[in-house]
């Protein structure tokens, strides 16, 4: 359970500041399917960012599973993160020089988990996703379609309980989207929460529920959930 | 995370970067190989000037006409005055003493030496049948001079190999007369061919008889007296008597430098010690020189890395997982470079004592073993920093580009 209560993030830019968001709160129920939408600059990337751990707030509470995150150090963050966040990104973010196996395999060699329990697990989530006859060939030799495949399942590889996806599908022609929209959504229905950020409506409706945000506020959320 | 998994990581990383990682593995090889090749050097000489020490025995007291100013000199050279003459009776006195087995004493003048119209210039030397076993010296014709009372002046001497060849060529030498100053002597012995020792060619000289000498040469004093002592502890105590016994022939002046061959090896070992030492902090410049190429490398590595980084944070590395990855990258550079300069350093030390055949230059151990660890520690210490600014990167602006 993801909940932020207050978020304020503040960019200063030379003399100027810049409100990235402001006063922001949002619950993520275990397993819930949450699309944000907006437009460019309104603050998307930072709230999802803030939910990834990959940046602190300037203001507000945020906890996961009722541990008070915000609290947390640097190293702390790090575990949290590597746990129970997955992240898929625009620019995929694959490794150049690994394989896609590799790729997958490196959350899992960073939490220190012996090769023997790594290569299985890998070779599985890769078999699922279709990229079995991949496996072996680096990003280069991927398609962009092919590299988000790669990069969901290394988000998948933690069994964490939330992807959160930045415009995945930004990068990708209408089709191939389509296809990594499904495998997320495949995903989702496993349990898995999933936070999509898109300014893509036709995508952004299919979710059940829809945040919009303007200029780093939320501007309508149809989850009914949302207990202030 | 494993080690091995790390030590992978950065050999994958390492290894597509291809020039950049040779570059590096270059600076630091370059750096260790001067450490090794300029301390063998040091310590070829050290070695050098220890064997010839060696090769005089140990047991050994040499005594210099003349008062040295400071103690290790070289007598009256040193100290500007003329010195008052060592004479053979002086020597020959000192067998008295009880530990002396034997007493050598030695004159060498640059002299020349004639044979049916063969002009040679070559140092001479004038001793006594000793000098065959202190200076090691084996015959390659004939016998050396023989035992006899060093009083007498007899008309033979001992040539060099390199002496027979100019004046006989391939002729017969052992019986033969040359004429050494205004004498004649008649050869009784060709020197088997042994090159430079304690200064000297032996193969381009000639021995006679030192009476001889002082005769042929006009010469009141000895150049030195070497006296042999019995058992090594003797050295000090034979030391004192000889000063005494010297001293009481000199109207109680103390005239002349003793030198035990300990301290003169010993200074001579400080000496060339230190110049190692020297040489070798000079090679380790050029490692620190590395290491300062090497962090130069990795700060432009991180930044061209931000993606990668912020994406290993992403997936859940913790800032001293960074850190640490980017040290065992310096690390296994600097390891791989050290190893490989230690290679090029011992190649470089290999065909130095192939081109000196004389100078045993083999890089000491403890040289070998501080510039693997000093190519080590440059190259993890120089890596902080570049490691901790990666550790520090933001995340999230740098996964914002592509
Ligand atoms: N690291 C940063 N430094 C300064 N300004 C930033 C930074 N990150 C985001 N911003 C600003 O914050 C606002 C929101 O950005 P972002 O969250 O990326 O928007 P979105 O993803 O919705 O397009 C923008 O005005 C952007 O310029
Ligand atoms: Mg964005």
């Amino acid at each position: 359970m993801i909940r932020l209560r207050g978020i304020h993030r503040v960019f200063p830019v030379g003399e100027e500041k810049v409100h990235a968001l402001r006063d922001v709160s949002l619950s993520v129920a275990p397993g819930e399917y949450l699309s944000i939408m907006g437009p460019s600059g309104s603050g998307k990337s930072t709230l999802l960012n803030i939910i990834g751990l990959l940046d602190r707030p300037d203001e507000g509470v945020y906890s996961i599973d009722g541990e008070d995150v915000t609290a947390f150090g640097d190293e702390e963050q790090s575990r949290v993160r590597r746990e129970k966040i997955g992240f898929v990104f625009q620019f995929f973010h694959l490794v150049p020089r690994l394989t896609a196996t590799e790729n997958v395999e490196l959350p899992l060699v960073l939490a220190g988990v012996p090769p023997g329990e790594r290569a299985p697990a890998v070779a599985r989530l890769l078999g699922e996703f279709g990229m079995s006859h991949r496996a072996q060939h680096r990003p280069d030799q991927l398609s962009g379609g092919e590299r988000q495949r790669v990069a969901i399942a290394r988000a998948m590889v933690m069994q964490p309980t939330a992807i959160l996806a930045d415009e995945p599908t930004g990068n990708l022609d209408q089709s191939t989207g389509k296809d990594v929209i499904n495998l997320l959504e495949g995903v989702n229905a496993r349990g898995v929460a999933l936070v999509l950020v898109t300014h893509d409506p036709a995508l952004g409706e299919r979710a059940r529920r829809r945040v919009r945000m303007i200029d780093g506020r939320i501007e309508s959320d149809s989850g009914a959930s949302e207990a202030r | 995370m494993r080690g091995g998994d790390v030590v992978r990581f950065g050999w994958r990383s390492l290894s597509s970067h291809r020039a950049r990682t040779l570059l590096m593995v270059l600076a630091m090889a370059i750096g260790s190989a001067s450490v090794v090749v300029l301390t063998s050097l040091g310590e070829g000489a050290r070695r050098y000037v220890r064997d010839q020490f060696e090769a005089l025995g140990t047991n050994l007291i040499v005594v210099f006409p003349g008062r040295a100013e400071t103690s290790g000199g070289m007598g009256g050279v040193l100290s500007g005055r003329t010195p008052r003459d060592l004479t053979l009776d002086d020597a020959l006195s000192l067998l008295q003493i009880r530990g002396v087995t034997s007493v050598m004493p030695l004159n060498l003048v640059a002299g020349e030496i004639w044979h049916s119209g063969r002009r040679r210039d070559i140092p001479v030397v004038g001793s006594t049948s000793e000098l065959q076993h202190l200076w090691h010296l084996s015959m390659a014709q004939g016998h050396f001079l023989e035992a006899q009372d060093p009083r007498r002046a007899i008309p033979v001497c001992v040539i060099g190999s390199k002496v027979r060849d100019e004046l006989f060529g391939t002729g017969p030498a052992v019986g033969e007369w040359v004429r050494i100053g205004d004498r004649r002597f008649r050869v009784v012995g060709v020197l088997a061919p042994k090159g430079q020792f304690v200064g000297l060619d032996i193969d381009e000289l000639a021995i006679i008889p030192v009476t001889s000498a002082q005769m042929v040469f006009n010469l009141q004093s000895l150049l030195r007296v070497a006296i042999e002592v019995e058992r090594h502890e003797d050295v000090k105590p034979v030391r004192d008597e000889v000063l005494k016994t010297l001293a009481r022939r000199h109207d109680g002046e103390e005239d002349v430098t003793v030198v035990t061959e300990d301290a003169v090896a010993s200074t001579f070992d400080k000496i060339l010690l230190a110049l190692t030492l020297a040489i070798g902090g000079i090679g380790s410049i050029s490692l620190a020189v590395a290491g300062i190429l090497i962090m130069n490398v990795m700060l432009v590595a991180v930044s061209q890395r931000t993606g990668e980084i912020g994406l290993l944070k992403a997936i859940g590395a913790s800032p001293l997982q960074i850190r640490l990855l980017f040290i065992a990258e310096a690390a296994m550079l600097s390891a791989v470079g050290g190893v490989a300069g230690l290679a090029i350093g011992q190649a470089g030390s290999l065909a130095i004592r192939w081109i000196y055949p004389e100078l045993p230059a083999y890089a000491p151990v403890w040289a070998v073993a501080a510039s693997l660890g000093v190519a080590l520690v440059t190259g993890i210490l120089f890596s902080l920093l570049p490691a901790r600014r990666a550790a520090r990167l933001e995340a999230a602006a740098a996964l914002a580009r592509r």
